[in-house]
């Protein structure tokens, strides 16, 4: 206690020292904070970036109100420190801590880090060492929390390989406490940090990287991935839940101001669109919407829980909702004049949407966002994303004579053989869109361009793509530059550096480790942010690992390549996806699975969660299995 | 009918670094997760009608601070008290609501000085501390700059007084709050050579005219 004393003495003459001191302090409204001695097992729940970013995070709420309802659990927060905490942290010699009992995060047992892209991995490295643990899993033993991680960019763990305990992988509602649980079991048997790790592995969606053992060829590819025993599952699929959970209703409401202020609500999650760049539409499948009714209801709760002011649905494609405009009806009917904003993020490229953003009122503030992602036809056959540019604009002239002053444009450089034709097209889209609304509003109508680069994600159909190389990116980023100038017109692209970095990392493979070390060594952290991301750095360290990142970024893979995330399954088999490859190669477009199923293996691969929640929450095709009887049932 | 209420509160540790701005925003969550239906201003933004007496710098903590806020109807204060009372984030706490006239002038009008408690997280010489304020405050001027203009601190000293409690020195001030005169405790600790990080204060009183 005379330490604890000591150390809240300390705090209290750091934090004026730093900037936003209220990023460490917590005790924020809905926040939980149970008796740390009378509960039997404590988890740590990252988001390991800084406090403003990652108090949102969607994930982490779900999981800290589910955690925190078991009598037996609790579930605190930690963030990354900023700059000015972290250097006062280590010149104290204070242990990074959590935010609601300010405890060590050693003296958790276990901690869960929430990694939805990879410009965060340098981050927990620099988390783990902040805490005074050791970053390396094979260098803690049972004394150490047991690390784990989860979020899109764990659907190819090995990057993480070396540090990660498990991953948890798929949609986390449902295992976490599954795995819990086991932990729990395992934890007053008094196992050993290997045998606990073993038994964790039989847990379906659960992945854990020390128990299995990838082969190299010669040329650096994958020729085999071996398994420590057969017991270990040879492949790992993710899980999911068969009805979305229950929307959180005790979103916490930070007592600083924070990126997204704001109630965020999953109106549905996946997509059937296809579009062969997305990433999220790969990994997210099965589409499953929630009812109307729930939402509204879902709304009214997190209003009254919270204070907010801001809502946003969230989903991959709103449109695609099915009873969207009743929904908004109905949002409109009970929320109206309440002084409350409501958003809708992805909209299709039709004037239906326009109808759909009025009804929200007040959106027109802050201009009409359409994603074409690209500018001619063949490069929308390309990646599966067909609109026809009259459509376009028929949509942009409405949208400017309905009142909106701004478009936003996303584009997308950089997909599988675009030309600098197709680059071009892209600046003369936008033109076109400008005039536009020059024509129907005259010199008010602006149009910002949003052209960020591809990066070829595994899981995609494009995983066997190589990615543009830099010197490619900024002859493509310059004509932009050139084309997009004048009055009315804005232009913003991604630095190609960080193109790199998230190339490399998102279709690495364990090796990649080492250099993920190095740079951290080295001091990169906070890569997600523009102005800190280091080049140099990552560069010394792949020459230091011995790896050369053009390997990972620049080369198309082999047909039959085996990757290293081929162990992880999304439910989606691979050989649908190199269909897809193909399609693209063959500018084949493929529909909307809405309206004809084509196997891509969901329905096969999760029958089991789709016959117990049948009807039309799903947009997958019924299963019906006469014969089977209700055959779910865990390993062990 | 349109009313006009006053709430004095408490601001603790867990709202420490809360900013004024944020302060408000806070009430704002408040007042709907507790339904109180706030009057909003017209116009294209419309703001609701919440206004704090006395900006409390970022880091103080504050056993009297005051809010006035306008409601579209008039409410029962007792009523009020309850509502309110499961909504508010930990770090604030109610101690008194007063209906007050709905055509006052506006609260930072009204403010004119506020008394703040500070005390020291370290151990420091008492005798050595009464003596440099003695020094000080037996000055006739005490010319400081702040943001680019110069500034007379000496008069915006009501009072103050040194004293000891468990052993460690504290000071109890009350300083100036007229607009275009605020006196601000952190600057007599300037002037005592005292680093700001190793000081807890706390307003104790905001005064009315
Ligand atoms: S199983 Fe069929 S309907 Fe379901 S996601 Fe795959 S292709 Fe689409």
């Amino acid at each position: 206690m005379e330490n604890r004393s000591q150390f809240l003495n300390q705090l209290e003459q750091i934090l004026p020292l730093v900037e936003k001191p209220g990023r460490y302090v917590g005790g924020e409204y809905n926040s939980i904070q149970k008796n740390w001695n009378s509960i039997e097992t404590k988890i740590g729940l990252i988001f390991p970036d800084i406090y403003d970013i990652g108090l949102s995070n969607l994930g982490i709420q779900i999981l800290y109100e589910k955690i925190n309802q078991e009598f037996d659990l609790l579930a605190e927060r930690a963030y990354a420190p900023w700059l000015d905490m972290e250097k006062l942290l280590k010149e104290n010699n204070i242990p990074l801590f959590s935010l609601e009992s300010k405890t060590p995060l050693s003296k958790f047992d276990i901690l869960g880090f929430t990694l939805p892209y990879e410009t965060l991995f340098t981050n927990t490295l620099n988390i783990l060492n902040l805490a005074h643990i050791p970053i390396h899993s094979n260098e803690r033993n049972e004394n150490f929390p047991v690390i784990i991680a989860g979020g899109h960019a764990t659907y190819n763990p090995e990057p993480m390989s070396a540090f990660i305990d498990a991953f948890l992988l798929g949609e986390g509602e449902d295992i976490i406490l599954d795995f819990i649980h086991e932990f729990q079991k395992l934890k007053n048997k008094g196992v050993d940090k290997n045998t606990l790790l073993f038994s964790l592995s039989q847990i379906p969606g659960l992945y854990v990287p020390s128990l299995y053992k990838p082969i190299y060829q010669s040329d650096g590819t994958i020729e085999k991935i071996d398994r420590v025993d057969p017991l270990v599952p040879e492949i790992v699929t993710k899980r999911i839940v068969g009805k979305l959970p229950f929307i959180p209703k005790k979103f916490i409401v930070p007592s600083i101001s924070v990126v997204h202020n704001r109630i965020s609500i999953e109106i549905m999650r996946g997509c059937t669109r296809g579009c062969r760049f997305c990433h999220a539409g790969m990994v997210n499948r099965p589409v499953r919407e929630r009812s109307v009714d729930e939402i509204v209801e879902g709304i009214q709760e997190a209003i009254d829980n919270t204070g907010f002011e801001e809502i946003a649905l969230l989903s991959l494609s709103s449109s695609d909702y099915t009873n969207i405009g009743e929904l908004l009806d109905k949002i409109s009917e009970r929320f109206v004049g309440q002084n409350l904003k409501v958003s809708l993020p992805s909209l299709r490229i039709e004037s239906f949407s326009i109808d759909l953003m009025e009804k929200l009122k007040g959106a027109r503030q802050g201009g009409f966002t359409l994603a074409p992602e690209a500018a001619t036809d063949r490069m929308r056959n390309i990646i599966n994303k067909p609109i026809s540019d009259e459509q376009l604009l028929s949509t942009a002239r409405e949208i400017f004579k309905r009142g909106w002053h701004t478009i936003k444009l996303y584009f997308m450089i950089g997909h599988p053989s675009e030309t600098l034709e197709d680059v071009k097209a892209i600046a003369n889209l936008c033109k076109q869109v400008l005039s536009e609304g020059h024509k129907a509003i005259g010199k008010r109508a602006s149009v910002h361009a949003g052209v960020s680069t591809f990066v070829p994600k595994a899981h995609t159909p494009f995983q066997w793509v190589a990615c543009d190389n830099p010197e490619t990116i900024k002859m493509k980023q310059e004509l932009l530059r050139n084309e997009l100038k004048g009055p009315g017109l804005k232009f913003n692209w991604t630095d190609p550096k960080e193109t790199m970095l998230e190339s490399w990392l998102s279709r690495g493979d364990r090796r990649l480790s080492k250099v993920i070390e190095f740079a951290w060594e080295g001091g990169a952290k906070f890569d997600a942010w523009q102005d800190m991301h280091n080049h140099e750095i990552w560069m010394e360290s792949f020459e230091k690992a011995g790896l050369n990142y053009e390997y990972y970024t620049n080369r198309t893979r082999f047909t039959d390549e085996i990757f290293p995330w081929d162990h992880i399954s999304t439910g989606i088999n691979k050989s649908y996806i190199f269909e897809e490859y193909q399609n693209s190669l063959n500018q084949k477009l493929r529909n909307d699975c809405r309206e004809q199923c084509y196997a891509c293996g969901i329905i096969q691969n999760f029958k089991d969660v789709r016959q117990i929640n049948p009807g039309n929450s799903w947009m997958c095709p019924e299963v019906t299995l006469k014969s089977r009887k209700n055959e779910i049932s865990l390993p062990n | 009918m349109k009313s006009r209420y006053r709430i004095n509160y408490s601001k603790n540790e867990l709202m420490r670094y809360t900013s004024n701005l944020d302060v408000q925003k806070s009430w704002e969550r408040t007042f709907r997760r507790a339904r109180v239906p706030i009057a909003y201003s017209q116009g294209f933004h419309p703001q609701p009608k919440i206004q704090l007496a006395c900006p409390l710098p970022l880091g103080f903590l504050s056993e009297n601070e005051i809010l006035d806020f306008v409601t579209e109807e008039k409410l029962v204060i007792p009523n009020l008290e309850t509502q309110l009372a499961e909504k508010i984030p930990p770090g604030i706490q109610i101690n008194e609501i007063n209906e007050v006239e709905l055509n006052q002038p506006s609260l930072q009008v009204q403010t004119r000085a506020a008394q703040y408690r500070m005390e020291f997280l370290n151990q420091l010489e008492f005798s050595k501390l009464s003596a440099d304020i003695n020094l000080l405050l037996r000055k006739d001027n005490i010319i400081r700059t702040r943001r680019g203009k110069t500034y007379d601190l000496r008069p915006l000293i009501l009072d103050l007084v040194v004293f000891e409690e468990e052993s460690l020195p504290k000071i109890r001030i009350t300083l100036s709050a007229l607009e275009n005169a605020t006196g601000r405790p952190e600057e007599i600790l300037d002037e005592l050579l005292i680093p700001f990080q190793s000081v807890r204060i706390t307003r104790e009183i905001t005064l009315l005219k």
